[in-house]
């Protein structure tokens, strides 16, 4: 027996929600099938030590949209907003940045920094325009795509000559240059240069890498929050959402294959062999694995295939997570400070040579870091006086030389306390239990191929019309019935939900239009 | 890693010793890699014994690539437009592969050696493409063109002579179809195939049985005329045939550069190659468009007034008064066994409807000085030449 369905979501992870919940609404029967056993995907809340929880992979938001949360009456609670970040110096010496402030450096830098900060925010908001919008064909005449072509003109335009310029000068170049151009406070290259290759197989002296940068600050202006109740809390309230407006999500239940019947979609099956009957499919998972594996390369054409094939998507951060007996001393912080972002990256250079040992599959001996401390401002977390550490970590890459076993998992991890204790000299007696997760393990955990957070390299090859590839880039796949609607789309990752409202708003347009 | 030693210069095929035996003329262009002749002794001569007697033509520098593993019939079959699942095992397809623009990158054959086994034959070499369109299948993709020595035994007597040559039972066997014999301990492997639309064979075996091969077909074809021709002599017979010639009547699509130069199979008149029940196939989405809207170019097969051959020329609506031209022709000769000026051309939609007519306008040099001619030419649908022997199954002693 089979049910039959409107359409079906493939992984409920949070772009996956916002797109059957919108589906929903429009009259639509959804079901989402979430292969773990509790939806978010990436953004999920877990516990990884006796009672000490955690954000098990994204940890800080930068962007939930504002349509997002408007369509949806999302509300969620928030542990902290707009967060400092700190950038550790040594002898206590630290940078802290917000917006366009920053202290602890020359007036020259901090006057510099408002400067570079007004600009960079300028055209991070050009880019988030295109956020919320299905990007455009090249070469058509369809009128929207026209439409939306023109405005991009139009906007670029209208920066001015100066400013377009100066933007068409930046948008391919790698943050280095620009900043030791800029500034001579080396916290601040460092924290800066972090921002630019979070989560990206880049480094600093990387091309593309002022445009990893804009993207972060086209969310929010770079402001961070953290979730009360970790980022699962995020996914739980669109979970609940997608419920309330009609929506079935069935977890444990992981997607083996779409089923395609003379070329067009007809539906899913679940590894325990269930079929579930729909003309329309929307994978939440990303391109690789949608094409590669639940399609297969038989039912696509070549020069498509190929260009999925060759996406890049090897992750290049791990996720470290260390239960504490309590808060470590770290020379200059005061206790309030722990609610802020806190970033190891001494300088431009250190942040260069971390990455270089990724280049040959091997992991960086003196890593660079995120660092939070969710259980500081939400006590939901750590057991009463106890802490939670939560740090993005890098470099390790997903393709480590002889691969990832316990062995090398515990060498980076040591590297990677070695890199906290010379700011926290206490740490390694604090801590009770720890956890690393490479991208191997992300990938296996949260199903993402290559285990890299965004679903694929956000450089200009893989972004706005062409992201994921060529062709394929209106959330629309070749297939009939086939959509994307997960990081892998435009515009990529984080907890933005863009992809996902995008995707079901061009689901309805086309059905509209049809 | 061991380092290979790989042959510098141009190749012999093993059948060079018996070729160059025989050439008197020593014209030798370069076919992928090899040493080919144009012509050994009198292309005329060479193609009168295609058409009268029987022609050999050395076809080992041909691309062949053997495609195997589990996937193989899937592999092949999103690879080319026809339905690949009809070809059984010692039956051989005429096919097509496209990109993924539905334009084509080249025609070749493709043997169905044995379940799942294939061989894949085309002028032009493709282990990019083949090896891009293995990606998610379980294929194992190997050129073997060098390990395979092919003659081509093209002509009416062409039966006759292998027959004498011991090949039993070869009278059963019909066009597209496969045979196997033994030859001196050898697998020699006949396909009812050929690019000169005659009745006609070819012999595919191990190279260090190819001079013997050749030996004991000559010795068989004595009495029957039989010859070897290069290539001048088969660029006739394919023209008569209305086959087509990759960087002739068409450019791959992957070496082309300029936008609208490529064609797509139904702008070739292979569109009874496109099999649209098939659910997927390179191409498939971009032809199913290009039928609903219509085709920008066809393929059309003139018979041209006069006796002066229409080499490139343009093609245009009407004798006089033409804005601008329709099209142009890619291949053509005067075809002295159908007595007709014959040509293969492109040209614009809607024009080029079969038994309509075009003007051809052919330049031609008289000593030194040029002149020019409008030709009236009417579009067939049948190849020029065609005799019922092609076909003919058991085919006639000559």
């Amino acid at each position: 027996m089979t049910d039959k369905y409107d359409a079906i979501v493939v992984g409920g992870g949070h772009n996956g929600l916002v797109c059957s919940a919108l589906l929903a609404r429009a009259g639509k029967q959804v079901l989402v099938l979430e292969a773990n056993d509790q939806v978010g995907g990436a953004a999920v809340t877990r516990e990884f030590a006796d009672g000490y929880s955690v954000s098990a992979c994204a940890h800080l938001l930068y962007q939930l949209q504002p349509s997002v949360r408007k369509e949806l009456k999302l509300n969620p609670k928030l542990a902290a907003e707009d967060m400092t970040t700190i950038a550790l110096g040594e002898n206590g010496e630290h940078v802290r940045i917000q917006g366009g402030k920053v202290l602890g450096v020359s007036d020259a830098d901090a006057e510099s920094y408002r400067g570079f900060h007004k600009r960079m925010t300028r055209f991070a908001d050009l880019l988030r325009t295109y956020f919320n919008k299905t990007p455009p064909r090249l070469g058509t005449k369809d009128f929207q795509d026209l439409k939306t072509l023109g405005r991009l003109g139009f906007d670029l335009r209208r920066l001015g000559k100066t400013e377009m310029r100066e933007f068409l000068r930046l948008i391919g170049i790698n943050i280095h240059d620009e900043l030791t151009e800029r500034f001579e406070s080396p916290l601040l290259k460092g924290a800066l240069s972090l921002d630019a290759v979070l989560g990206t197989h880049l480094g600093p002296r990387s091309p593309n890498t002022i445009m990893t940068y804009l993207y972060r600050l086209a969310g929010d202006h770079g402001r961070v929050a953290s979730p009360s109740g970790g980022m699962g809390s995020i996914s739980d309230e669109l979970a609940h959402v997608a419920r309330e407006s009609g929506v079935t999500i069935r977890t444990g239940m992981p997607v083996s294959r779409i089923v395609i019947r003379n070329g067009r979609v007809v539906g899913v099956e679940t590894e325990s062999g269930e079929r579930f009957d729909s003309l329309t499919v929307i994978s939440n998972a990303d391109p690789k694995q949608t094409i590669m594996q639940l399609v297969g390369a038989r039912h696509v054409e070549t020069g498509f295939t190929h260009r999925v094939h060759h996406l890049r998507m090897k992750g290049n951060a791990a996720k470290l997570h260390l239960a504490l007996d309590g808060l470590p001393a770290i020379n200059g912080l005061a206790k309030k400070d722990f609610a802020d972002r806190i970033v190891i990256a001494p300088d431009e250079h250190y942040v260069e040579r971390a990455f270089n040992p990724a280049k040959y599959g091997e992991s960086s001996p003196e890593p660079v870091l995120e660092i939070t401390f969710p259980s500081f401002r939400d006590a939901s977390l750590a057991p009463t006086g106890k802490h939670v550490l939560s740090a993005v970590v890098q470099y390790a890459p997903y393709e480590f030389k002889g691969g990832w076993d316990d062995a090398a998992r515990q060498a980076f991890e040591a590297a990677t306390i070695r890199a906290i204790e010379r700011f926290a000299p206490d740490i390694t007696q604090r801590i009770s239990a720890s956890e690393l997760l490479t991208p191997a393990d992300i990938e296996r955990e949260f199903h993402i191929t290559g285990g890299h957070w965004h679903h694929g390299e956000l450089t200009l090859d893989q972004f706005l019309f062409v992201r994921p590839v060529c062709g394929a880039a209106q959330y629309r796949m070749p297939v009939d019935g086939l959509y994307l609607c997960g990081a892998g789309a435009h515009p990529g990752g984080g907890v933005s939900g863009a992809a996902g409202r995008n995707a079901a708003r061009a689901i309805l347009s086309r059905e509209k239009a049809a | 890693m061991t380092i290979q030693e790989v042959h510098q210069g141009r190749l012999r095929s093993p059948f060079y010793s018996r070729l160059a035996a025989l050439d008197t003329v020593n014209q030798w262009h370069e076919w992928k890699g090899y040493s080919s002749a144009d012509a050994l002794y009198c292309e005329d001569m060479e193609y009168f014994a295609i058409r009268n007697a029987t022609a050999v033509f050395d076809l080992t520098p041909m691309t062949k690539y053997r495609i195997t593993g589990p996937d193989a019939l899937d592999y092949i079959n999103r690879l080319v437009t026809r339905d690949m699942s009809k070809i059984k095992p010692g039956r051989v397809a005429y096919a097509v592969w496209c990109d993924d623009r539905g334009q084509v990158i080249d025609d070749g054959t493709i043997f169905h050696l044995k379940e799942g086994e294939y061989r894949l034959c085309s002028q032009e070499r493709h282990m990019a493409w083949l090896q891009t369109a293995a990606i998610g299948f379980d294929v194992s993709i190997v050129l073997e063109t060098a390990d395979v020595a092919a003659l081509a035994v093209q002509g009416p007597t062409s039966f006759t002579i292998l027959s004498k040559m011991g090949l039993d039972g070869l009278e059963g066997l019909k066009p597209f179809g496969l045979m196997n014999f033994d030859f001196d301990g050898a697998d020699l492997m006949v396909s009812r195939t050929g690019f000169t639309g005659d009745l006609g064979y070819e012999l595919w075996i191990e190279p260090g049985k190819a001079e013997l091969l050749w030996d004991a077909l000559f010795e068989a074809g004595k009495l029957y005329g039989i010859r070897a021709m290069g290539t001048h002599a088969l660029e006739l017979a394919r023209i008569e045939a209305g086959y087509l010639a990759a960087y002739e009547d068409f450019l791959p699509a992957d070496a082309t550069m300029r936008t609208g130069r490529t064609r797509s199979p139904l702008e070739l008149g292979l569109g009874w190659l496109v099999d649209f029940k098939k659910p997927n196939f390179n191409g498939r989405r971009a032809l199913a468009e290009e039928k609903r809207r219509g085709s920008t170019w066809r393929l059309v097969k003139l018979d041209i007034d006069g006796n002066k051959a229409a080499h490139h020329s343009y093609i245009f609506a009407k004798e006089k008064g033409n804005k601008r031209e329709i099209g142009f022709v890619t291949s053509a000769a005067w075809s002295p066994v159908c007595k007709q000026n014959i040509a293969i051309g492109t040209v614009r939609m809607p024009h080029g409807a079969v038994g309509s007519n075009v003007w051809v306008e052919i330049y031609y040099q008289r000593e030194m000085h040029w002149s020019r001619a409008m030709a009236k030419a009417i579009v067939v649908d049948k190849p020029f030449w065609f005799p019922p022997r092609r076909s003919a199954t058991p085919p006639g002693p000559y």
